[in-house]
């Protein structure tokens, strides 16, 4: 049974889906915007499969999945490049929450885990793993280091900036103190090092989804998808933390727990994508403000920024790996492709205000 | 006859940070009542109000609801009884009218009932009753500081609970609405919802409130209805104003008139 | 006046220790001999071309990045303005990047690319951030300012790892640091700040006045584009010199015009001129730690600021009450 609400007013079009006692809501735009974006989503994927050494057309690709013969273009697709493309799509799903999380919580659009210190500890921590150890550091033991670390440099900003509760300005300028500080530590990692070492760090401090196979993505996978999981059941409560802490406490949310809660998941999910890839910048920065203005939604809405983010790290995958002469790590591209959409977008905005 | 109260504060110690504003208050909501807390700046009434919300943990005593602690009932459950218009609130950027509203209906939500026609209905009533239909579809942020204010009337309204908390809720309204918004919380008050409100202005507390608390320095000097409390040696005892309490033209509730300072030669 | 004065003398303070600490050790008798009558002896270069020049490095950036961090605080009205924001950073190290891949090899040969860069920078973000009625909205110039310099940071890590003579001279860049400045450095760079300083001061009344709000600056008579575009000339000099000479170097554009309100409120002009003396005597109390901490391996300036100024910055925000950008 569907009905439309409020036939009475020309704001957002809404569809509600209502049973006898089961009822759900989406707004028309964000829908139609989101099954765009799946869309994209799954082109892309399929364009990338085919992609490399060995071109395949979309169909072969498509072929080559349900085909059923286990020829060299099966392999080619299955075991090699698809832990790649899934893991683009996966991680970058995951950094666009993550920084939609942050950037809800402090109502700040320059909100990211980059901003809070996590992405400047985990690079931090990943650094003195390969710089202490040398070249010859295993990537499990950099990722371990980079979890670490980031979650030494977070818990330090969120217990810096806790008064009675986080306020997001105080968060994020703790979090700019704590991040350069890493910083700046990190800067000097890198140069007292040897020269190919610090070339190296330095690669996998620009994050690259090169050294990421199934064994790495799997148990990234699994993570990731428990932690959208518990989402679900806090995604309602980012929606009334925006009305503030008194108004949201009032309509019967349990704020600083929903925070608390919110937080660690989107901690979780950006240090799990920086131990498989390295630190991965601007997706989780860029994702929701891009997912914002298309959707137009009031507040950062979490669905569209997962696909953002998933189309964007994809992209910037593709364009690393094919579009350059040489091979460059996707944090790079990612980098540049996400600061040039948002200068378009701040551009426009311009005109389209005057 | 005492009436019953649903809502109480017993013994009640409250403050921020270290310093405490009152100190083993005891005040009782008398039930269905419209009560108005009124007293000068800073002498505690928004603080006994989030206190009786719950937005302010009290160092000592406790808030009593319906015979039970108000710290031990689960967010939602008091959120379906109590309802708060707090002093300020934030709109999130690009939200339109009728989603705000519909924000108050969350109490009453879950995963599996994200929008029931109860839901729709209570919607549609608040913004009837508060005068916002044709906004529904606007920007909050578009609107002007009164509109803005009647919204988050509405979404407290769409809430529908038994009690209506309000701190200074017709701030940024003009005479017209800052009336209209009383009228409408008499209306309410008359079917049967209980409201507790801090207002500015003496005098529409007086004429619409039918329980008056007037506090200084963080206590209670006097309480009771306004034909009763409000003399001129009660408002110069609390606001240090000298004035003259004279029947309301209209009404007949007290109405305080200031005796301003002394002029020579008569000039105003 | 009396405040100036005990900030001239930590001033002087820090110009001796500038000068006598390190990793030789060198007395007042030599640099005396150095000045008087220089030899070309060992301790004669170490004076003469060490630490002379390093200490005067320290100056003139530090003024530049002191003055620049109060005219962005003072312009945009946010207490966590530093120069760093607007760009200047990424836009100096992606030129100085070109550079090298043009064949520049010396801090003198760094210091035109740098400079362009960060001018080409500062007015990029500027005009982006502007909503085009002459008026820049802090977000808008914020937002402007990380998003173009993600971008340029992009550029120049990839053109980093794909080159190492790139790469090792960027990373010993991107520390900022004042080894290696002599006076071929310095000079050039010199003008700029002293026009960017003249400018500041010159700006520092209707910057009072624009801190008490657009509106109430308008009526009181402020020309509010013109401070604005002259502002942001100024800050774009003054910083762009400043990292052009020394490579970035943080959060002593952020904390200098804090610490100058605290001792002299929040009068602009007070508070540049005091930023001209304590910005300097910060730097150099920095880079004499810096020679230290590690001895006998010397820590880059701008590294040693990040570790003293985020400490700063973090204990600010925790004490002041917390209210929006």
């Amino acid at each position: 049974m569907r009905d439309t609400a409020f036939g009475l007013e020309s704001g957002p079009r809404v569809i509600v889906l209502r049973g006898r006692t089961l009822s759900v809501r989406f707004r028309l735009r964000t829908l139609i915007a989101c099954a765009v974006f799946g869309a994209a989503l799954v082109g892309l994927a399929l364009v990338a499969l085919g992609l490399g050494d060995l071109p395949l057309s979309v169909d072969e690709v498509v072929s080559a999945f349900f085909g059923g013969e286990s020829g060299i273009a099966r392999t080619v697709v299955v075991e090699w490049r698809l832990p790649r493309v899934l893991a683009a799509v996966i991680f970058g799903a995951a950094l666009g929450v993550s920084g939609a999380i942050f950037q809800s919580l402090t109502r700040n659009p320059l909100a990211s885990p980059d901003i809070i210190g996590l992405t400047a500890g985990s690079y931090a921590g990943g650094l003195v793993v390969i710089i202490v150890i040398g070249a010859g550091a295993g990537s499990a033991t950099v990722a371990g280091g980079a979890i670490l670390g980031g979650l030494i440099a977070t818990a330090l900003v969120y217990l810096l900036a806790y008064r009675r509760g986080i306020q997001g300005f105080r968060l994020i300028v703790v979090g700019i103190g704590i991040s350069a500080m890493l910083e700046a530590l990190s800067s000097y990692l890198v140069l007292r090092a040897k020269l190919e070492v610090a070339m190296m760090a330095s690669v996998w401090g620009a994050g690259s989804l090169n050294p990421v196979g199934w064994a790495q993505l799997l148990p990234a996978a699994v993570v990731i998808a428990v932690v959208f999981l518990a989402l679900g059941f806090l995604g309602g409560s980012l929606r009334q933390l925006e009305l503030g802490d008194d108004a949201a406490k009032a309509l019967g949310s349990r704020v600083e727990r929903s925070r608390l809660g919110l937080i660690v998941c989107a901690v979780a999910l950006t240090a799990v994508v920086t131990a498989a890839a390295g630190p991965i910048a601007f997706v989780a920065l860029a994702a929701p403000q891009i997912a914002l203005r298309l959707t137009r939604t009031a507040g950062i809405a979490l669905v569209p920024s997962a696909l953002l983010g998933a189309l964007i790290l994809l992209a910037s995958d593709v364009v690393a790996q094919h579009v350059l002469p040489t091979v460059l790590p996707v944090g790079v591209v990612t980098v540049v492709v996400g600061g040039g959409y948002l200068i378009w977008l701040l551009v426009h905005e311009v005109r389209r205000r005057s | 006859m005492t009436p019953r109260s649903r809502l109480a504060a017993r013994d009640l110690t409250v403050g921020y940070d270290r310093r405490v504003i009152s100190r083993e208050l005891s005040v009782e909501i008398p039930d269905g009542s419209f009560t108005v807390i009124v007293g000068p700046n800073a002498c505690g009434k928004s603080t006994l109000l989030r206190a009786l919300s719950r937005l302010l943990a009290p160092s000592a005593g406790r808030v009593v609801l319906d015979g039970r602690s108000i710290a031990s009932y689960r967010a939602k459950d008091l959120a379906r009884v109590l309802g708060l218009l707090p002093q300020t609130s934030l709109a999130p950027d690009g939200i339109t009218v009728a989603d705000l509203v519909g924000r108050g209906r969350h109490p009453h939500q879950g995963f599996m009932r994200q929008w029931s026609r109860a839901d729709e209905d209570a919607v549609a009533a608040a913004m009837a009753a508060t005068g916002i239909v044709e906004l529904s579809g606007r920007r909050v942020d578009e609107l002007s500081g009164g509109q803005r204010q009647r919204v988050w009337v509405a979404m407290v309204l769409a809430q529908q609970t038994s009690l209506v908390l309000l701190d200074e809720p017709t701030t940024f309204l003009d005479i017209a609405h800052q009336i209209d918004l009383m009228e409408l919380f008499t209306d309410l008050n008359h079917q049967g919802t209980t409201l507790v409100a801090v207002l500015h202005d003496l005098n529409q507390a007086a004429r619409y409130g039918t329980h008056l608390i007037a506090m200084k320095d963080g206590a209670v000097v006097a309480q009771g209805a306004p034909a009763e409390i409000v003399t001129a040696e009660l408002v110069e005892e609390v606001f240090g104003l000298r004035c003259v309490v004279v029947p309301d033209p209209v009404t007949g509730t007290p109405s305080v008139t200031p005796i301003g300072r002394p002029r020579r030669d008569g000039r105003r | 006046m009396l405040g100036l004065g005990i900030a001239v003398a930590a001033l002087v303070a820090a110009i001796l220790l500038g000068v006598f600490v390190g990793s030789t050790p060198v007395s007042l008798s030599d640099v005396w001999l150095a000045l008087t009558s220089p030899a070309g002896s060992a301790t004669d270069l170490v004076v003469l071309d060490l630490r002379i020049p390093r200490t005067v490095a320290a100056l003139v950036v530090g003024v530049g990045l002191g003055v620049s961090g109060a005219l962005i605080q003072g312009l945009t009205r946010n207490p966590l303005g530093d120069p760093g924001i607007l760009g200047v950073d990424a836009g100096a190290a992606l030129f100085v990047a070109i550079g090298v891949v043009l064949g520049a090899s010396t801090p003198a040969q760094y210091l035109p690319f740098a400079f362009a860069g960060a001018l080409v920078v500062t007015a990029l973000v500027y005009v982006i951030g502007s909503s085009g009625r002459g008026s820049a909205d802090p977000i808008r110039l914020t937002l402007a300012g990380v998003a173009l310099a993600a971008v340029l940071t992009g550029i120049t890590t990839a053109m980093m790892l794909l080159d190492p003579l790139t790469f090792r001279v960027l990373r010993g860049w991107n520390a900022g640091s004042f080894v290696e400045r002599g006076f071929d450095v310095i000079l050039p760079a010199l003008p700029f700040v002293v026009i960017g300083v003249v400018i500041a001061l010159a700006c520092a009344r209707s910057l009072n006045a624009i801190a008490l709000g657009d509106d109430l600056a308008s009526s009181l008579g402020t020309r509010m584009v013109r401070t604005r575009i002259l502002s942001v000339v100024a800050i774009t000099l003054l910083a762009g010199a400043a990292t052009a000479i020394a490579g970035p170097i943080g959060f002593v554009g952020l904390m200098v015009p804090h610490i100058a309100r605290w001792i002299v409120g929040p009068d602009q002009r007070w508070i540049i001129s005091y930023s001209v003396v304590i910005a300097p005597t910060v730097l150099l109390i920095s880079d004499v730690i810096g020679r230290v901490i590690l001895w006998p391996s010397d820590v880059p300036v701008g590294i040693i600021t990040a570790f003293v100024g985020a400490p700063v910055l973090i204990h600010l925000v925790r004490r002041a009450k917390a209210s929006a950008l």
